[in-house]
């Protein structure tokens, strides 16, 4: 009897995890941990605590924070992957090394696709989840329900990329999947269809989320709140929102085509046919240059808030930064040939795309400036958040400039997938988006969970990670200089490449240090929350935001009473006001409006991942279930009015009173 | 009850979300159309649709659509006046109507394929059944959300969750009827030339 | 829970519909006729295909403004925001299609040649 239609074509040879060495291990230690979290709930009766304050919550903070544990997972993921590649390419001087071409090409690939939409997307998220709202005065996003969807989609299209590890294969493409090689011929595996579906899943999440913010932004400031006394890090935020918008329905499109040619034998990027490859390369870079904007703008505002902070001084420039944040984010949507100048488009094409591409970077130059210009004459306070700063200034400016070498393209024909480029994206995403990252994610800890991190701790992180980063890809550069291509497995022995690659070996073991003393510091803080060194109050560094003047951790509601806002950096005005003697007024409550818990948006994107792992395997019975799924539970959901309550004043008097100190109610 | 904190139009942030949902919507559109018009280039489409185009049926069609787009308008209108019989008509025949479009729109691709000129067929072929079949899948869902909005209409009456969400659905359908113009322009009139 | 209003700040009338319709049914139906006439054997063409692309292009584009006026009710006193983000996705959808028509064609005649 034939069990095709149960399993579709899930054979037991697809178990990639019981003929492999090198994934059995690490596909075990992804199965551990999902066995081991269950039973850890189950035997501190944690269940029902796990669904009622975070599988079913629509709060905006909680999400933040299940957003920041994805991240930080997947970055190990991710990581584990580069210190595979590291270490195989230090070796394979002249043999094959540990790792067979095929496995390396689908490492490369899954290393790629982790970092970008698992790790530093999900980062990125939790920050604009965990700020967002409490620096513009509001309760919650504009849209909770839809907030808690996006987030279990990317989760879902995590766990694909995941599973694809063990169970049958990941893509072998490169993180962007080009065709033909992309195309049911070259690749006739389950790989790229786990990555369609995996990116299609968690863009709708993405895209979702940044209609939330913009709405929100728009729509929900306190009264006050212009949009020039918005935080730069809310500018940022919109922006990078506004990019989500307009470009991922293009992502959408893209590989929507693509899984048509491999499912429906189609002929959008087929060779022959009149199929055409570079339609493809077109469209996704259309996406992907505002992708690589919509993670480093936020960045650029984590900077801004911290850059201010630290520095006791008002942000240098603030007009001229929302400029340049709005002409970068303007032009981000006029580059994107600059990724493919070697593909022939000839030399009017090539002009056009390279001068915008210079062009973008001097509003990036102007911000730059006035980070430096806010912290001469300032008080610069050395915590491990303006460290990353400083770090940020200086690498992040190598970066920018080697991206403006090769925006020449005559120079970019040299350099194009070479290692060059690797080095080059690496420096700003590193240097900018992932030090931006984690900046924040220092700054805002204490707002979220009432305590601060370990200092010195987070300064032995951020030391690893910098000489880590600078060790790795410094010789990266050379190495793209000397012409090494990318995505090598092995390579000659003669080339004299080994030593510059062993160096960066090195180096990956030093950002190995780094995330290793991130997680000691995060485990060694909550065990020592009580302690003094890690206390704070509602404001642990004297912060010139809204976000400061709300009890840490934040209440549910985030403010007892909506702020009214006068002036840029209010909450610094109105403490400085109150030093010169203005009294403060006793607040008056009145019920909040809050969303209802809902478990819809989890479900949702259950169903969705049966749709996503169905199609993979083609097993209809699956797909069908998960189509019905979402519709009956979106449908379901619309003809629920049980979803908002009251929160009458005197549940928050007596909220207030236990977060604040005495008399300060 | 005490006096409520807030101040924020739910409705209108509601309404401003759903219209960048649409905005989204017209780049995806973009990008199907600009895939149409490169693979159909007139030195590489190999087989294109221009042989099969049958003007008088894709103006039909387009009537049908329009149709609709008044008939949904009808609709809105008697939702100001809570009149939930009279909205649950229009609804009914905006449904047949678009119910219509749909079906003359599957009977172009059945035959299409029938005859041999699937999408698989060519580049060309596959981009017209990616353009056209997108907005037909477009239309498919507007009809099971107005079935959903039928039932809601019957539980709920016009109360003002369902009048939102008519007016998303409105803003929806109007939008469809509008790519519906550039579908008709760039892939059957300029194709037929 | 949703506020107190029931009836929408831009209210759709039964004449603006009936307006809307009429001009969408005029534009459709010219457009139709024209390249109707155009390819038909028996009709000698005065205009050029190119010309024809434009006008069709033209009243196409007449037709999208019809509808938005009169359908969707979109104007800028009242949707102030949906205007702005409507004129930018216009903007950026421009982009899309000229500078993929550009690449492409540029992409085409260089390696094919």
């Amino acid at each position: 009897m034939s069990w095709h239609w149960l399993f579709g074509n899930l054979t037991i040879k697809e178990l990639a995890f019981l003929h492999n060495p090198i994934i059995a291990p690490a596909f075990g230690m992804m199965i551990l941990a999902a066995v081991t979290v269950p039973l850890v709930l189950t035997y501190k009766r944690k269940w029902t605590w796990l669904w009622t304050q975070w599988i079913t919550t629509v709060d905006h903070k909680k999400i933040g924070v299940m957003y920041l544990i994805l991240a930080f997972i997947m970055l190990v993921r991710g990581f584990s992957d580069a210190l595979l590649m590291r270490s195989q390419q230090a070796i394979a001087s002249g043999n094959m090394g540990y790792l067979p071409p095929h496995h390396y090409n689908e490492i490369f690939t899954a290393h790629g696709v982790i970092m970008i939409f698992f790790m530093a997307m999900p980062l990125m998220f939790g920050l604009w989840n965990l700020v967002v709202p409490i620096q513009i005065g509001a309760r919650d996003v504009a849209f909770p329900y839809l907030n808690s969807l996006s987030f279990w989609l990317t989760v879902i299209g995590a766990m694909l990329v995941n599973i694809s590890l063990g169970i049958g294969e990941f893509a072998a493409t490169g993180w962007l999947a080009y065709p033909p090689l992309s195309g049911i011929v070259y690749s006739p595996g389950v790989g790229v269809d786990y990555y369609i579906w995996a990116l299609q899943i968690s863009g709708i999440g993405t895209l979702l989320a940044g209609i939330n913010f913009i709405a929100t932004i728009v729509k929900m400031r306190c009264p006050g709140m212009t949009f020039f006394r918005l935080p730069i890090f809310v500018w940022t935020v919109l922006s990078a929102s506004i990019l989500i918008v307009m470009v991922f329905p293009v992502l959408t499109v893209t590989l929507g085509l693509l899984f048509l040619d491999r499912f429906f034998d189609m002929h959008f990027f087929t060779m022959g046919m009149g199929g055409n490859a570079m339609m493809y390369i077109n469209l996704i870079w259309i996406w992907g240059h505002p992708e690589v904007y919509i993670l480093i703008l936020p960045a650029f505002g984590v900077f801004s808030e911290v850059v201010a902070t630290f520095c006791k001084k008002r942000l240098f420039g603030y007009n001229m930064m929302v400029w340049a944040t709005l002409s970068i984010c303007f032009m981000s949507f006029i580059v994107w040939l600059h990724h493919f100048f070697t593909m022939g488009s000839g030399a009017n094409v090539n002009a056009f795309f390279g001068i915008a591409t210079m062009i973008i970077a001097i509003p990036t130059g102007v911000k730059v400036f006035n980070w430096l210009f806010t912290m001469y004459r300032g008080k610069i306070h050395f915590y491990t958040p303006m460290i990353y700063a400083v770090a940020f200034i200086s690498t992040f400016a190598v970066g920018g400039m080697t991206g403006v070498l090769m925006s020449v393209p005559a120079v970019d024909f040299q350099l194009h997938n070479s290692l060059f480029l690797v080095a080059h994206f690496h420096n700003v995403i590193v240097g900018g988006v992932i030090f931006g990252y984690f900046a924040g994610f220092i700054y805002w800890f204490p707002k979220i969970f009432g305590f601060k991190l370990n200092e010195r701790l987070g300064k032995i992180s951020c030391t690893c990670w910098v000489v880590g980063f600078y060790v790795a890809f410094m010789p990266l550069y050379i190495l793209g200089l000397m012409g090494m291509t990318r995505r090598m497995s092995h390579y000659p022995a003669d080339t004299g490449w080994q030593p510059f690659l062993i160096v960066a070996a090195i180096g990956s073991l030093l950002v190995a240090a780094g995330i290793f003393f991130q997680f000691v510091q995060i485990v060694y803080s909550v065990i020592n929350r009580h302690k003094p060194e890690h206390a704070c109050e509602s404001d642990p560094w004297d912060g010139r935001t809204l976000e400061w003047s709300i009890p840490s951790p934040a209440p549910f509601y985030n403010f007892a009473v909506t702020p009214t806002v006068s002036d840029i950096d209010e909450f610094w005005e109105a403490k400085q006001r109150i030093k010169a003697g203005e009294k403060i007024v006793k607040p008056v409550y009145r019920a909040i409006h809050m969303p209802k818990n809902t478990g819809i948006g989890f479900v949702i994107a259950l169903m969705s991942g049966a749709i996503g792992f169905g199609m993979i395997w083609e097993i209809y019975w699956l797909v069908i279930l998960g189509v019905v799924g979402v519709l009956a539970a979106w449908i379901l959901r619309s003809f629920d009015t049980d979803v908002d309550y009251y929160v009458q004043p005197a549940e928050i008097r007596k909220i207030e009173s236990q977060a604040l100190p005495e008399g300060k109610v | 009850m005490s006096q409520i904190d807030t101040h924020h139009d739910q409705d209108e942030i509601a309404h401003f979300g759903f219209w960048l949902y649409i905005m989204s919507d017209c780049l995806l559109f973009a990008a199907l159309f600009a895939t149409f018009v490169v693979l159909h280039d007139p030195a590489y489409a190999v087989h294109g649709i221009k042989e099969f185009i049958d003007l008088k049926f894709v103006f039909a069609e387009t009537m049908f659509l329009l149709a609709s787009s008044f008939t949904f308008g009808m609709a809105i209108l008697s939702s100001y006046h809570h009149h939930t019989k009279k909205v649950m008509f229009w609804m009914i025949v905006t449904m047949v109507l678009g119910g219509c479009f749909v079906a003359m729109e599957l009977y172009e691709f059945a035959h299409l394929i029938h005859e041999g000129n699937g999408p698989a067929v060519s580049g060309a072929m596959s981009s017209f059944f990616a353009l056209v079949g997108t907005h037909g899948l477009h239309v498919s869902c507007g009809l099971i959300w107005m079935l959903v909005m039928l039932v809601q209409l019957a539980v709920f009456g016009v109360n003002s969750d369902v009048q939102r969400r008519l007016g998303y659905l409105s803003v929806f359908w109007t939008f469809l009827d509008i790519v519906w113009i550039f579908v008709f322009s760039v892939v059957y009139l300029m194709g037929a030339l | 829970m949703s506020n107190q209003h029931a009836v929408p700040t831009n209210q759709k009338t039964l004449k603006g519909y009936i307006k809307g319709v009429m001009l969408s049914l005029s534009l459709t139906v010219v457009a139709f006729l024209l390249v109707g006439l155009h390819i038909c054997p028996q009709y000698q063409p005065f205009l050029s295909n190119v010309w024809v692309v434009a006008i069709v292009s033209g009243l196409a584009i007449i037709q999208l403004i019809v509808q938005v006026h009169y359908f969707l009710g979109l104007n800028r006193q009242e949707g102030k925001w949906d205007f702005s983000a409507f004129l930018f996705t216009i903007f950026v959808v421009f982009i899309v299609l000229i500078g993929s028509l550009w690449i492409m064609y540029s992409l085409n005649y260089n390696m094919m040649h």
